[in-house]
């Protein structure tokens, strides 16, 4: 599955900014993962377990911020909180939708020594 | 790392061509040891910077040369194949076009492109779930596409791993079959979301199978209002003809001075 992918990237972006920072060890690390953005946390958890085994995030603690998904009425421009991507707005029952949040996939910080 | 692009991908990805082969083998490693002080570092990069970043390098060359770039997905066996070896045969003449194939195994898929007379590349990503802009950087350089050419590249057989991977396409044509339930657009809906066009094949099956056409088309509108649809067979060649039209409409003429 594609978690494999964004683990393996996660692990690429932390490494490359630790070592920039002339670090050894990375401590914690913060992640942004939308609610929308296709990532099934359980196949996340696994590939993870796996793929942070020798490398510096290997005692890393994780820090996940779920964001749920938010869309934009484009209809009546009401904003409402979006579950799945096949929802209707609730004012008017249409499905003409903009995604506002929901499908960030972001590394935002490290801690580092 | 990827002397070529300067890029890490993972796993064991190989290319056929007819008479040449490339491997990548891609590992990490970093030494450190010395005392260090705890410090937080902001990082807010996308996770998927590194693959937007080539996508879009792949995207510029494809404008500079005027070739469309469709990217062909679907679960397996809806018929990607299928419609490349009937467009590739009909259009003969009046477009060129050149075809990257993607699957986990074999070059089955290659060969048939191959029989059609068109340029063809096959990318085989062992265990990999989806083509990623890397591939499609070197299968590119490969391939070499022509000038004002239509590329299609047929993605690996898979209705989710796919979607969060921009490969530098012009469009995105996700394609289900009448076989495969009407609620596909629903329970894959991130597919549906990102693509442009949906083409509904193996209309010559609608008499032996439950497939409400009308029920599918309102669940992918409910995904993505501004999808277009288009109901064709590759078998009997019903409603190719739309699907030409759209091709047609997509390629854009270069301005001759
Ligand atoms: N009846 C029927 N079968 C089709 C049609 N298009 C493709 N097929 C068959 O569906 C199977 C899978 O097609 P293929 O092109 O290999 O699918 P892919 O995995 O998406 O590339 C093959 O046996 C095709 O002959 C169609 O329009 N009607
Ligand atoms: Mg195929
Ligand atoms: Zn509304």
């Amino acid at each position: 599955m594609h978690e494999l992918s964004i683990v393996l990237s996660i692990i690429d972006i932390a490494q490359q900014q630790a070592i920039k920072e002339d670090a050894a060890v990375i401590e914690e690390i913060e992640i942004d993962i939308g609610c929308l953005s296709t990532v099934e946390m359980n196949a996340f958890d696994f590939a993870w377990q796996q793929a942070v085994k020798e490398t510096m995030l290997e005692k890393a603690e994780r820090k996940i911020n779920r964001i749920n998904g938010k869309a934009r009425c484009s209809g009546c421009e009401v904003f409402f909180p979006l579950k799945n991507l096949y929802d209707a707005c609730p004012k008017c029952g249409e499905h003409l939708i903009d995604i506002v949040e929901g499908k960030e996939l972001r590394v935002r910080s490290l801690i580092v020594s | 790392m990827c002397a070529t692009c300067g890029c890490d991908a993972e796993g064991k990805v190989t290319m056929h061509e007819p008479g040449h082969q490339h491997e990548h083998d891609h590992g990490h490693q970093h030494d450190h040891s010395h005392d260090h002080h705890r410090k937080v570092v902001d990082v807010e990069k996308d996770v998927l910077h590194q693959n937007d970043l080539l996508a879009e390098r792949n995207r510029g060359y494809f404008d500079a040369k005027n070739i469309l770039a469709l990217n062909l997905v679907s679960s397996p066996g809806s018929g990607k194949t299928a419609l490349l070896e009937r467009t590739l045969t009909d259009l003969k003449g009046q477009l060129q076009f050149c075809v990257i194939e993607g699957d986990q195994q074999t070059t089955n898929d290659a060969d048939r492109i191959h029989a059609t007379g068109t340029k063809v590349v096959q990318i085989n990503t062992g265990k990999g779930c989806h083509l990623d802009a890397h591939m499609v950087l070197h299968a590119v350089q490969g391939i070499k596409p022509a000038e004002n050419s239509v590329l299609f590249i047929e993605n690996v057989g898979n209705l989710v791993c796919p979607a969060m991977f921009d490969l530098g396409e012009k469009e995105r044509v996700v394609i289900i079959s009448v076989t495969e339930g009407d609620d596909k657009p629903l329970k894959y809906p991130d597919m549906f979301y990102s693509s442009t066009l949906c083409i509904i094949n193996k209309t010559d099956l609608l008499p032996y199978v439950p497939f409400d056409m009308e029920k599918v088309k309102i669940n992918a509108k409910k995904v993505n209002h501004k999808l277009e649809i288009i109901e064709l067979s590759c078998t009997n060649g019903e409603g190719l003809d739309r699907w030409y039209d759209w091709l047609k409409s997509k390629v854009l003429v270069p301005e001759t001075v």
